[in-house]
């Protein structure tokens, strides 16, 4: 069994961080997994994504064109990649910076303000977390202990940072299981 | 040892440094700059040696002038780089030298891209600078072996006393996956005494060393050449590797493909299994030595009708393929070269239309 | 009585490949004695150019390398890294260090490696058979430049020496030459300093040596030797250009 997640926003967004958290609570879970980053010049200030596999068996191809789920962090990320999700995965939009709905009847859509709410947490900058905390609480992907367990990885040696993303994880938690 | 989640460029660092190898000189260039970033931290922490070369081509001359005086050592770089190095490994295989390179290869010619490519297999394969030399080169297809060839590179560089190239493209080098480095791979430096410049006191002797390339008599040019050959013809018995996938079902089609390539090419094969159709692969882990014999053999079973060499360029393994074949099967090439990874479906449209 | 004069031990018995009255041989030499004099022959290793002293390794009698041309520098560079406690040295000429290595020789003297340059210039391409080199002076005639060097259109001599000391970071850069005894005694006390501040691990040291090349210039070596006293010297001053302290 194999699933992809897509992850997708600007640059900045914390994009990638989300996306190797997610990837390291898979391989603590015992999974097969690669993490793929967009490198080109989308990594100077435009669309950043990221793409991580999950898998009970060695993964064959890291380049994935029809992702299982999708958290899509702006707009232009929402425009590319909704029509490719397949059917029965979970979109996650950031209802904060995205006015649009993904239009597929055939996913499980949840739209959730997460830089609002990490705004009122005290920083966009956790804007990230919020959505991976919603996304993996909708998608269950992954056990919710493991998750948060790697998400207070990160930041143990962060301190300063640790309370505003440990309640971001609470915050995204309530919102995807909402 | 726990598995860790790592990009590739930083494992190919970390992997050097557990190998036993710490001096470490490089010049930037993307997909690979990770491994001069994580390494300008990571080798003075375990004492090592980093340095940041002015340009590739001086850089090669680092790794030159290292290895003569008896150091273990290395650099990464990535297409456009190595070409300016290309020099400085003619030298070292000449002067028969150990030493290891990694090519995280981008698109070319020219600048090219920054995005995955398999573009330098002639350069890699046939060599990159002049003169009659072959490099050992092995082809990782994930993080986990790109760690061991690294690991592996630098004891089968003292063996050769020839330089050891690991050819990786852009994917290889810029996704995390969980690794782990394992203690076995971990290797003493061979004593070279006999051959380096490491200064005639530190070997108790009086007799001097000399590392060079030049043989200004013809007979002392051809025997040297003569020399490197024998090892080349050694490296076709000793270190061939290879990995077979799916080649015990009865199959009609026979893939050649190598690094990231032949991950998507599994994909297919598993995809096409699904549907009733069974295609083997071959996957080259060494490219020189190319394992001639392994494909050969695939390609000559009754039933297997044709043979396709994947890969992300516009086709040069096919020109080693079709040398192992022989002419007994018809060989097909099929690739991309801009950094735009061929897909499953299309490889697989590709396969059904042809069998 | 005493031996008064002998061979360096540095120095093989092997006669050298040079021409008649070219400096090379006086160079090595005194190379050779610096390193007996210091006491460091069993942990030195020179490194030859692409030039004429590409054989320099066979009048030597202790380890060497032998580079590409211009690479020197690098290769020096990567030898001292790996292995501070060895003396390194490189000797180069002018075309493989002040052209094709010009970018070799200022960032190694930038990033202060403590090795040591002798770098002869006799403003040509000696073992290529006489063509024009960075340093040849204005008008002078080469294989490349039969008409006399045109410096409207290739500009004028590099002053190597005066280059490099522009740079920063400390060093000694010193311009000496062996066209005559009096000379001679002077650049042997260069060059063995320029090896002292390198086993004291002070300083990158580059020693230059005005020379000659009567073939090349199609002179004798006695023509040779006012031609270089004449044209050479006043256009490439002699003394330190700079020092550590």
């Amino acid at each position: 069994m194999q699933n992809e997640v897509m992850f997708a926003g600007f640059g900045g967004q914390g994009i990638l961080l989300s996306a190797k958290i997610l990837a390291h609570a898979a391989m603590e879970e015992g999974f097969e997994v690669v993490w793929i980053p967009s490198y080109g010049p989308e990594m100077r200030g435009g669309t950043a994504y990221c793409t991580v596999v999950v898998s009970d068996r060695p993964i064959g191809s890291p380049i994935i064109k029809n992702p299982g789920h999708l958290v899509a962090m702006n707009k232009p990320s929402l425009l590319k990649f909704a029509p490719v999700v397949k059917p029965g995965g979970v979109i996650l939009i950031n209802s904060s910076l995205v006015p649009d709905r993904s239009g597929r009847g055939d996913v499980n859509e949840l739209s959730v303000p997460v830089t609002d709410i990490a705004k009122e947490l005290g920083s966009v900058k956790a804007a990230n977390i919020v959505a991976l905390s919603a996304f993996v609480a909708k998608s269950k992907i992954v056990p919710w202990e493991s998750i948060k367990r790697c998400i207070h990885d990160e930041f143990k040696e962060k301190t300063k940072f640790m309370e505003l993303n440990m309640k971001a994880t609470e915050e995204g938690r309530k919102a995807g299981e909402a | 040892m726990a598995k860790v989640l790592m990009k590739g460029n930083e494992a190919i660092g970390e992997a050097a440094i557990r190998a036993g190898c710490l001096n470490y000189f490089a010049y930037p260039i993307t997909p690979q700059s990770e491994v001069a970033e994580y390494l300008s931290k990571r080798m003075p922490e375990a004492g090592g040696v980093f340095l940041q070369g002015e340009s590739e081509v001086a850089v090669g001359y680092m790794i030159f002038g290292a290895a003569g005086a008896g150091a273990r050592v290395f650099t990464t770089s990535s297409s456009p780089g190595v070409s300016l190095m290309s020099e400085a490994i003619s030298y070292i295989a000449g002067a028969q030298c150990p030493a290891v390179f990694v090519n995280i290869i981008r698109g070319g010619p020219g600048l090219g891209g920054i995005l995955p490519s398999q573009a330098d297999y002639f350069q890699a394969t046939k060599g990159g600078g002049h003169g009659d030399y072959r490099l050992l080169v092995m082809a990782p297809a994930s993080v986990q072996e790109a760690v061991e060839m690294v690991m592996k590179a630098f004891p089968l560089a003292e063996k050769y006393r020839n330089p050891v190239m690991i050819l990786g493209d852009g994917l290889i080098g810029q996704m995390m996956e969980p690794v782990e480095f394992p203690d076995g791979l971990r290797s003493e430096p061979t004593n070279k005494d006999d051959w380096a410049t490491n200064g005639m006191d530190s070997r108790n002797s009086d007799k001097q060393n000399l590392v060079k390339s030049l043989f200004l008599d013809p007979k002392a040019l051809n025997d040297n050449n003569l020399a490197l050959k024998a090892k080349y013809d050694r490296m076709k018995i000793e270190e061939v590797r290879y990995e077979p996938y799916n080649l015990d079902s009865p199959y009609q089609a026979l893939i050649v493909s190598y690094g990231t390539m032949s991950r998507v090419c599994r994909t297919v094969i598993d995809n096409l299994k699904s549907e009733g159709i069974e295609v083997a692969m071959i996957r080259p882990q060494t490219l020189f030595p190319f394992p001639e014999k392994a494909i050969h053999d695939a390609a000559d079973v009754d039933g297997c009708k044709i043979v396709f060499s994947i890969e992300m360029s516009m086709g040069q393994m096919v020109e080693d393929v079709e040398r192992c074949i022989k002419g007994k099967r018809p060989v097909e090439w099929y690739g991309k070269c801009g950094g735009d990874v061929p897909t499953p479906e299309e490889i697989m449209e590709i396969i059904k239309e042809r069998l | 009585m005493g031996k008064i004069f002998t061979k360096p031990e540095a120095l093989s018995d092997n006669h050298t490949h040079y021409c008649p009255g070219c400096t090379h041989g006086v160079i090595h030499r005194l190379v050779a004695e610096a390193i007996d004099e210091l006491g460091i022959k069993g942990r030195t290793v020179g490194i030859a150019p692409v030039g004429c002293a590409v054989l320099a390794y066979n009048y030597f009698t202790f380890d060497f390398q032998e580079a590409a041309h211009g690479r020197a520098p690098a290769m020096a560079t990567g030898i001292k890294r790996v292995r501070p406690d060895l003396i390194v040295f490189t000797y180069q000429g002018d075309g493989d260090l002040a052209s094709i290595g010009m970018g070799e020789i200022i960032h190694a003297a930038n990033r202060g490696e403590k090795f040591t340059t002798i770098f002869v210039n006799n403003a040509v391409y000696g073992m290529t058979g006489g063509q024009m080199a960075p340093t040849t002076m204005p008008n002078q005639r080469t294989t490349t430049s039969p008409l006399g060097r045109n410096v409207e259109d290739t500009g004028m001599p590099i002053k190597m020496a005066e280059l490099l000391s522009a740079l920063q970071t400390p060093g000694y850069i010193t311009r000496q030459t062996v066209i005559k005894p009096k000379y001679i005694v002077k650049a042997k006390k260069a060059i063995k300093q320029a090896f002292t501040y390198q086993v004291e691990r002070r300083c990158f040291s580059l020693v230059e040596v005005v020379s000659t090349c009567p073939t090349n210039w199609g002179m004798t070596p006695l023509d040779a030797i006012d031609w270089a006293e004449n044209t050479l010297l006043p256009y490439y001053p002699l003394g330190e250009y700079k020092t550590p302290e």
